[in-house]
């Protein structure tokens, strides 16, 4: 089979998973939800301080979810000898790991741009920041999976790798945070947020180039 | 492999081997720490007592002494950790590994001091021990990334593995830290520019920039025995079951 | 088979360690078309590991591996060869015949169609079944069917017949004399003896290399 079709039969087969698992995989989902929801109950109510708060909190929240769902990536396929099939796969390594990290993008990222707008309305977010969030949230959540990618594929030989995960990517997180919730916090004033989105987008290109190579080095050493 | 001189390949296959490397290390050690020495005595001299006390900040300016050399080293270090990376990866050259391997606590310690000593710095200056300042938001953002590798090698218990995760991670990391920089700066655009960096027009005092470039170059030998150090305890650990750790391990005896 | 080289599996001078445990040293071999090899020792002697090490999972300390007279990362080698773990590499969560489509996808397509496969594996009929209500044998065989629909010359299988009852057993040996049969190659390690024709049947002991 040509690596199109392998490509394509991985974002396929990854597809097919989450549908089979969705109960586990709505996990992150509701994670964010209730993240959300404790910020109201701890900084107390004021509409104003939620309103001011609102960018920060959703891209914190949405950073935690991506955090815990990317342990659900190469997972499973480590544990069922799976990944070592892809290994021993004549196809580039590379390309079947960037479908792996777009299945779990559809699957993980593509709720949160459902979910986060109603929340930002809870938290008062004014409605003209609504399409900027929207935006970010395309071009940030990939980036969420694409650099985790590399994170989990450092530490899925781990039995407990979840903590040194958390460390590895978090860090790695900090321009998406800071890129994504300045240009919301711009968009709610009103101010124009080209050069955040500018920023963003070329980072997601830069990713989607770059993250596979090591992911796929990292997955080698990790089967070792 | 054409490329490379025959007598600079025949170098590196020598120093690739472990015997060798740290025999290399045991007579360098010595020298190194007599410059080191020199080095740090001259730099302290020139910045605690020759240099001129500074017109708005009085003495507590001297502290710069320690802490831009260390936030020199805290990124120097993860440079050179990423450039062995790409070598242990490349050419499994072990050294490399056993170097990078033995520079991330050095590195993070380097982060530490530039952090605790910058925090001192801003007492007197900002009135608060914190402020969230886009260079030391930088350098705790290092903090952690150093925090990873090390981690990272701790948790995997196959050293060969464990060096190559690690090479990985700093290769990924040395991509991010411009990125994570320029983010940080962008975030916080009340930050005061670099201040000795600015060629051509220093804007600082000769008497003062001679004794802070001194301790630079002081803190780079130091690390270097610090990391020639920890590199041997690595390879011995390593190799613990090795022939030439038993007959060095007699030897000594 | 129009290649300048003859189809082999070389192995020169292999050696390899684990926590800082020689495993083997010095292991040589060659492995032509038509040839099992059955790799013995005891648990923890390298069997698992040699294999891991000819699937390129991890590195030799020293050796050379070569396939068809090229290094094997600069040859065929990975279109050429299937591996058979102690993990099935299938998921319970998909149906035999998902399983076996995304084998076949990752993969060039072998001899045998899907349905020829799961015939000659005596799990015809069990395509819509979802893998986890297949009992160990039978998953066993569907991991091995796998090695049926893809293009491979070179099979390695570590315990292929961990829970497999007489006839499975018989069933896998089967499969391999045919394959060896057609020119294929097989290395396989097992604690349970073969019953093949033994003049294309090498063996190593792995315990003896050791020194």
């Amino acid at each position: 089979m040509t690596l199109t079709a392998a490509f394509f039969a991985i974002i396929r087969r990854d597809l097919l998973l989450a549908f089979r698992r969705r109960a586990e995989m709505a996990n992150p989902l509701f994670f964010f939800v209730l993240i959300v929801t404790l910020f109201p109950l701890a900084v107390g109510a004021q509409p104003q301080l939620l309103q001011t708060m609102a960018p920060g909190v959703i891209w914190v929240s949405a950073l935690l979810a991506a955090l815990l769902s990317l342990d659900s990536l190469f997972r499973s396929d480590f544990e069922d000898g799976s990944l070592e099939q892809m290994l021993l796969s004549p196809h580039s390594l590379s390309v079947l790991v960037l479908g792996k990290i777009i299945a779990h993008w559809l699957v993980t990222g593509l709720p949160l741009l459902l979910v986060a707008p109603l929340l930002a309305l809870f938290l008062g977010l004014p409605e003209q920041a609504m399409g900027t969030l929207w935006l970010t949230l395309i071009l940030a959540t990939p980036l969420l999976s694409l650099i985790g990618a590399i994170g989990v594929a450092l530490t899925v030989g781990l039995r407990r790798g979840g903590m040194i995960l958390s460390l590895l990517v978090l860090p790695l997180y900090v321009p998406v945070l800071i890129f994504a919730s300045n240009a919301v916090d711009r968009a709610a004033s009103g101010l124009p947020v080209g050069a955040q989105l500018n920023i963003l987008l070329a980072m997601l290109l830069a990713a989607l180039v770059l993250v596979p190579l090591p992911t796929s080095a990292a997955l080698k050493m990790s089967v070792n | 492999m054409s490329v490379i001189p025959a007598a600079v390949s025949r170098f590196f296959h020598r120093t690739a081997s472990s015997p060798h490397f740290y025999a290399l290390a045991d007579r360098f050690i010595p020298w190194l720490t007599a410059i080191f020495i020199l080095l740090l005595a001259a730099g302290l001299y020139g910045g605690l007592y020759l240099a001129p006390t500074d017109y708005q900040q009085g003495d507590s300016y001297r502290i710069i002494y320690i802490h831009v050399p260390a936030a020199w080293m805290s990124l120097f270090i993860y440079v050179l950790m990423a450039i062995m990376g790409a070598i242990a990866l490349v050419w499994h050259m072990k050294m490399a590994e056993v170097m990078l391997v033995a520079s991330a606590p050095i590195g993070a310690g380097f982060t530490f001091i530039a952090l605790v000593t910058g925090s001192l710095w801003g007492k007197p200056m900002w009135g608060t021990w914190w402020v969230w300042d886009a260079r030391l938001t930088s350098e705790l953002i290092l903090l952690f990334l150093y925090l990873g590798v090390i981690s990272l090698y701790g948790a995997i218990e196959d050293k060969r593995a464990a060096a190559r995760a690690v090479s990985i991670l700093a290769l990924v990391g040395v991509v991010n830290i411009p990125i994570i920089h320029y983010s940080v700066q962008w975030w916080n655009t009340l930050h005061q520019g670099p201040t000795v960096s600015k060629m051509g027009k220093p804007s600082i005092h000769v008497e003062m920039l001679v004794p802070l470039l001194l301790m630079a170059v002081a803190f780079k030998f130091y690390y270097l025995i610090a990391a020639l150090q920890a590199a041997k305890l690595e390879l011995l650990k390593r190799e613990a079951s090795s022939q030439w750790v038993k007959t060095l391990l007699e030897k000594q005896a | 088979m129009e290649n300048s080289q003859q189809t082999a599996l070389v192995v020169k001078e292999l050696s390899c360690s684990r926590d800082e445990r020689l495993l083997f040293s010095g292991l040589n071999f060659t492995l032509m078309p038509g040839q099992v090899l059955l790799l013995e020792g005891s648990n923890g002697s390298g069997k698992t590991t040699l294999l891991r090490v000819l699937c390129g999972f991890r590195d030799a300390d020293a050796g050379d591996i070569s396939w068809c007279g090229d290094q094997i990362d600069e040859s065929s080698y990975y279109a050429d060869m299937a591996y058979v773990g102690h993990a099935d590499g299938t998921k319970k969560e998909l149906t035999v015949l998902e399983n076996l489509r995304f084998a076949l996808a990752l993969n060039m397509p072998g001899h045998y169609s899907i349905q020829q496969a799961l015939e000659k594996v005596q799990l015809a009929g069990y395509d819509d079944n979802s893998v986890q209500t297949l009992s160990a044998g039978q998953k066993r065989r569907l991991s091995l069917a796998r090695l049926l629909i893809t293009h491979n010359i070179l099979w390695i299988l570590d315990e292929p017949f961990t829970s497999l009852d007489r006839q499975g057993i018989e069933l896998i040996e089967t499969l391999m004399v045919a394959h060896v049969e057609q020119g294929g190659m097989v290395i396989l390690t097992s604690h349970h003896d073969l019953t093949i024709p033994h003049m294309s049947l090498q063996r190593i002991h792995l315990d003896s290399l050791d020194s």
